[in-house]
């Protein structure tokens, strides 16, 4: 099912990864925050929402000397400048590629659409198949406001022509975590 | 006739190259990726589950309305419910006015263009910004979308280069991701400035109280976040009852809208959520009803409350990729605008935009809720006759066919009178009755002696098996009588013996889908009259209009005309009607005759006729007969696109008629055939006429003329 999954979120233009256990997912977290230049100045800046998957592995203070202009602080003003935003998701769903979460809180929202770049851990384990076992699991009324995301933002609007990042993100990093996490 | 101001429309659409080439170029790459999409997907068992959830909710929308209002209560939003659209502005307007709201930022939503909500708030001193690219892009155009799902899609790059320079005061070059880039940069400060925002809904889900709402650019999202207030504007339409609903709604959306497995972003919200400070905030959801539940009560258009505006229809449509979605549509585009602005603008209002449907049916098989456009379009036109009547020279040709009599006399006097015209069968120009139809195409002479005459000179096998009755049609009997003799040879030659009756008379297509269902009702009693008959085990046609009047449109006319016992006579006739390959095909499976492939024959290709292919669904039937009789099958691309003919359509619309026929034109050169086999008489006159015209060796046969010769009657011997 994941090979499905890789395949799929490919062909919308994710960058999809794998990782054994939450210390190599934190590492290539790091590498993306190194590799898109993540420093303190307006647009280049980050913003963390911690969860379950990665909460306990972080050490934030470390991060932040490492990162200066990263903020697990997440505003709207801090999200608006950020050039990478790192939220935890729940599921991710083999047939379309995509990842989903309860996304109530705002602050995952922000971090996952202000910023250019999106890295969006999920737990291998909570792969399913499509969006109607995805259905079948939720109950709207908890999860108000639930968020798939397949791909990163796209828009053909002009002549058709496929043109990635119009007002979300421009690149969607997925980084599938085995092992297992207490609920979100 | 269509009125002068709407010809003017059409002109400039069809003179306007970008469109056509831009939209055409669309169609093309559209069938391809939703086929890729639907890889896997049983397209009908989901069509089955998509026509149950939406019409079991069209049925009950007050309910649905009043349960959604109670869970989205209880989730804590603010449920307004309305028919009058008026209300829905003065809502906006006080809302925009206690909260001091001066900007909205808006993601689609379709309902609020019913309205014209965006003129009226920008009236009321608010500024509001649609964020959808397209839709921006039309905002600043001080235009309209002219497609569902791709607003600007009749745009070129250096229209929105040109609306964007004046935008931002610079000078852009015409550089799609430039483009897009100036557009994120713009519009990011709109979502960011926004005291509201206002989205639509893609389903309304009833059970929870669940708003779900589709984007690839994510707009609803920041649109539904950013903002302190959020609004959702939603027609009723989109309600289902149950959250599970959801599944095979978002299966086929995107498929059918842009051949993706989903789109990049899909949100659900139920009641508020925390806003981007965290802070609680305000969630307004309107229901809009306008005028949706007495479509719900109106048993002939209640399926368009199916639609779940994916536009495929528009799509695959011969005449939204001539014209666009400015002429063939109002506020929702192609032939469900026409059948929406009915109910949402006023019937009038969509007069003009459905007169341009040719009834090809090409959006029929596409339609993920199963929705007949065409049909209703027949139906709409049948009360705005009622209503208005039809204009005058229409009339004076449907009186001409209401009486076969008279109808005949014509067509036997028409025959006399071109005679100094006609050349080689062809006719270049008529002196009369089918004047104005020969621009674009030539059309065939009318017979010397129509078929009625030459039928009493074949004769009946005796003693045979089975009787069939003919019905020939005007275009057999009048223009083509040589396919008649082809017909009767074939069936001969099964042992069937042919009868014609002669008190038969026009099909009354052509008054039916004029919206004359007075002379479509007359034409049906006449020609039942004609062809019930116990002893006829088959009432057979080569003409697929004609065949899909009398197996499917007799019954259906009559009831609309009230006329309950004929209607049941239709029903039992209707039974025994073949169009002329399928039952050549059923005898030649049943053993009753042979085909024969002879040697060394012509390469040809074949053309569907939409009646023929979509409502009778006889695709493979003349491949068949044409395989086994010998003939190399040259397929043609888009072989089942129409040809432009549309009956009376091509009279009243030549200019859009000829583009959709060139184009089925340059499909035929390129398969090298030289001969374009088809089913339809119809098809025939239009596509010979095309090809006499542009000067081409191909020609056009009925699949009756091309096998009659080589049918024998099946041995007994060998016991197959
Ligand atoms: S029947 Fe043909 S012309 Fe009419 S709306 Fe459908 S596709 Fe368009
Ligand atoms: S009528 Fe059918 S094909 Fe057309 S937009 Fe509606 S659902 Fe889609």
């Amino acid at each position: 099912m994941f090979e499905t999954f890789r395949a799929k979120a490919q062909a919308v233009s994710a960058e999809v990864h794998r990782a054994p256990a939450g210390a190599q997912a934190l590492d290539l977290v790091l590498a993306v925050l190194g590799r898109e230049g993540v420093g303190d100045a307006p647009g280049e800046r980050a913003v963390w929402c911690g969860g379950p998957i990665l909460g306990s592995l972080l050490d934030r203070d470390a991060l932040v000397r490492r990162f200066p202009g990263l903020s697990f602080e997440v505003t709207r003003e801090r999200a608006a400048e950020s050039r990478v935003g790192i939220t935890e998701f729940e599921w991710g769903l083999a047939a379309t590629g995509t990842i989903a979460q309860d996304a109530t809180d705002p602050r995952l929202r922000l971090a996952s659409m202000l910023p250019e770049v999106h890295v969006a851990l999920f737990p291998t384990s909570r792969l399913l198949p499509d969006l109607d076992a995805l259905l079948e699991r939720v109950d709207p009324t908890r999860a108000r406001y639930l968020a798939c995301v397949t791909g990163p933002s796209r828009t053909a609007d002009i002549e058709r022509v496929l043109t990635i990042g119009v007002h979300g993100p421009k690149k969607l990093v997925i980084i599938a975590v085995d092992g297992e996490f207490g609920a979100a | 006739m269509a009125t002068t101001d709407l010809k003017a429309r059409v002109n400039d659409a069809l003179e306007n190259g970008s469109l056509a080439g831009a939209l055409g170029r669309f169609n093309e790459a559209y069938v391809a990726s939703r086929a890729r999409a639907y890889e896997g997907i049983d397209f009908e068992a989901l069509r089955d589950q998509l026509v149950g959830l939406k019409g079991r909710a069209a049925a009950h929308l007050d309910e649905l309305a009043e349960q959604f209002e109670e869970k989205a209560t209880q989730a804590g939003a603010t449920v307004f419910r309305t028919s009058d659209p008026a209300e829905v502005k003065q809502y906006l307007a006080r809302l925009c006015k206690e909260n001091g709201v001066k900007r909205i930022a808006k993601s689609k939503s379709m309902a609020t263009e019913e309205m014209h909500l965006n003129a009226f708030l920008a009236e009321q001193g608010i500024e509001v910004a649609e964020t959808d690219l397209g839709e921006w892009i039309v905002q600043l155009a001080g235009q309209r979308p002219s497609h569902m799902v791709m607003p600007a899609i009749h745009m070129s790059k250096e229209q929105v280069a040109g609306i964007f320079s004046r935008e931002v005061k610079e000078e852009l070059a015409a550089d799609i991701p430039a483009l897009v880039a100036v557009a994120r940069r713009e519009l990011r400060q709109k979502f960011l400035g926004a005291d509201m925002g206002i989205t639509g809904a893609n389903v309304a889900v009833a059970e929870t109280g669940t708003l779900v709402v589709v984007t690839n650019e994510g707009n609803a999202r920041l649109v539904s976040t950013l903002p302190r207030i959020q609004v959702a504007v939603v027609g009723v339409e989109k309600l289902v009852e149950r959250f599970a609903d959801v599944g095979p709604i978002l299966k086929a959306l995107p498929r059918s809208a842009t051949g993706q497995l989903l789109t990049s972003y899909v949100s659900m919200f139920t009641g508020p959520s925390p806003g981007a400070d965290g802070q609680p905030k305000e969630l307004h959801v309107i229901l809009l009803d306008h005028r949706r539940t007495h479509m719900a009560r109106d048993p002939r258009f209640a399926q368009a409350l199916r639609c779940i505006r994916c536009a495929s229809c528009v799509n695959v449509c011969p005449v939204y990729r001539l014209l666009g979605g400015h002429v063939f549509g109002g506020v929702y585009t192609g032939g469900i605008g026409a059948i929406l602005a009915t109910w949402f603008e006023a019937i009038k209002s969509s007069k003009d935009i459905q007169s341009l449907c040719i009834q090809c049916g090409a959006c029929i098989p596409v339609c993920p809720t199963r929705i007949d456009i065409p049909e209703m379009i027949v139906e709409l036109r049948r009360r705005l006759a009622k209503e208005e009547g039809h204009p005058f020279i229409q009339k004076a040709a449907l009186r001409m066919v209401n009486d076969r009599r008279i109808f005949h006399g014509l067509l036997r006097a028409a025959s006399k009178a071109q005679k100094p015209f006609a050349k080689k069968g062809m006719i270049r120009h008529l002196p009369f009755f089918f004047s104005g139809m020969t621009e674009h195409r030539s059309l065939p002479a009318i017979a010397d002696v129509p078929f009625r005459d030459r039928f009493e000179g074949i004769a009946q096998p005796a003693g045979a098996k089975d009787k069939a009755a003919f019905y020939a049609g005007c275009l057999v009997d009048f223009a083509y009588p040589g396919i008649g003799e082809s017909v009767v040879k074939v069936l001969n030659a099964a042992g069937v013996e042919v009868t014609f009756p002669q008190a038969q008379t026009c099909c009354g297509a052509p008054a039916r889908y004029a919206g004359a269902f007075d002379v479509a009702a007359r034409n049906a009693k006449d020609n039942i009259t004609a062809l019930e008959d116990p002893e006829v085990r088959w009432v057979v046609s080569a003409c697929p209009t004609c065949t899909v009047a009398l197996r499917h449109e007799f019954a259906a006319t009559l009831e609309a005309e009230g006329h309950a016992d004929w209607a049941e006579r239709a029903e039992a006739m209707a039974s025994k009607v073949r169009d002329f390959s399928s039952l050549v095909k059923e005898l030649a499976d049943a053993g009753r005759l042979t085909v024969e492939a002879a040697k060394g024959l012509e390469a040809v290709t074949y053309h569907d006729s939409c009646h023929l292919k979509r409502k009778l669904h006889a695709h493979e039937p003349p491949r068949q007969l044409l395989g086994a009789a010998g003939f190399e099958l040259k397929e043609m691309k888009d072989s089942d696109s129409c040809c432009g003919m549309g009956g009376s359509y091509s009279l009243k619309f030549p200019e859009i008629s000829a583009p959709i026929l060139a184009r089925k034109l340059e499909n035929i050169r390129a398969t090298g055939a030289e001969t374009v086999a088809m089913d339809c008489p119809g098809c025939m006159l239009q596509i010979g006429g095309g090809l006499d015209l542009a000067g081409s060796t191909a020609r056009t046969r009925h699949v009756a003329d091309l096998i009659a010769d080589k049918v024998r009657p099946a041995r007994p011997a060998g016991g197959k």
